[in-house]
């Protein structure tokens, strides 16, 4: 049987939830490094790094909710 | 600063993660009843179910965020790092959990929980955003913390 026809809608959506978290922990990763050597290198500066990295985190995070998202409606449809 | 000082050094400032929240969880209480109506009107008492459901996931995952942040930072630069990212693990874990636990519930809509999950995440973002750049770029226009 060609894998192609295995294949189904849910493994597909699946998948996507998979590879879509792959990037947003690649991002996380180097953000909060950078956002962290700021911290030490100017600890005066540490609020204004921590706030920016906060919503850095947060935007990051989105697509990793928008592949669940799509996982979740190909699930269900 | 060495790299051992980026592992042992801590931040004992304020928490502006929790600030930051704070005004998320304000702003989403805010507008949550604007999301609610026209889920009602297309999708009935499923859809407010589901929006109301969505928006409490986005609220609670960018409490826990800023929580496990402030509480990291004042121990060690180093945990910020490793909270950040298996903080990262955890609440998506959370979030997958608790929409799949409740998919088959009778009182669930797919499509305006999906949908609201993520307007809601990336709208609140938004707004917060355009608050903070301009308190960052102006710190003149900071409202000022309330008297004790």
């Amino acid at each position: 049987m060609l894998l192609a026809n295995m294949v189904t809608n849910k493994g597909l959506a699946a998948l996507t939830y998979g590879l879509g978290a792959i990037g947003p922990g690649i991002g996380i990763g180097y953000l909060v490094g950078q956002a962290v050597q700021a911290m030490a290198r100017q600890p005066e500066s540490a609020g204004m790094v921590r706030t920016t990295m906060f919503l850095g985190i947060a935007f990051v995070e989105a697509l990793a909710l928008i592949g669940f998202v799509v996982f979740f409606l190909g699930q269900a449809g | 600063m060495t790299d051992a000082s980026v592992l042992v050094g801590r931040d004992l400032g304020p928490a502006t993660e929790r600030e930051v929240a704070g005004d998320l969880v304000r702003r989403g209480a805010l507008a949550a009843p604007v999301a609610l109506l026209p889920a009602g009107l297309v999708w009935g008492w499923a859809g407010v179910a589901s929006v109301g459901l969505a928006t409490a996931i986005v609220l609670a995952n960018f409490w826990l965020s800023a929580a496990l942040l402030a509480w990291a930072a004042r121990i060690s630069l180093g945990l910020v790092m490793a909270v950040a990212l298996f903080g990262f693990l955890v609440r998506m874990a959370l979030v997958a959990g608790i929409v799949l636990a409740v998919r088959h519930q009778p009182w669930l809509a797919p499509w305006p929980l999906g949908l609201a999950l993520i307007v809601s995440h990336l709208g609140l973002l938004a707004w917060e955003t355009r608050y903070v750049s301009a308190s960052l770029a102006f710190p003149g226009l900071k409202p000022a913390a309330a008297k004790e």
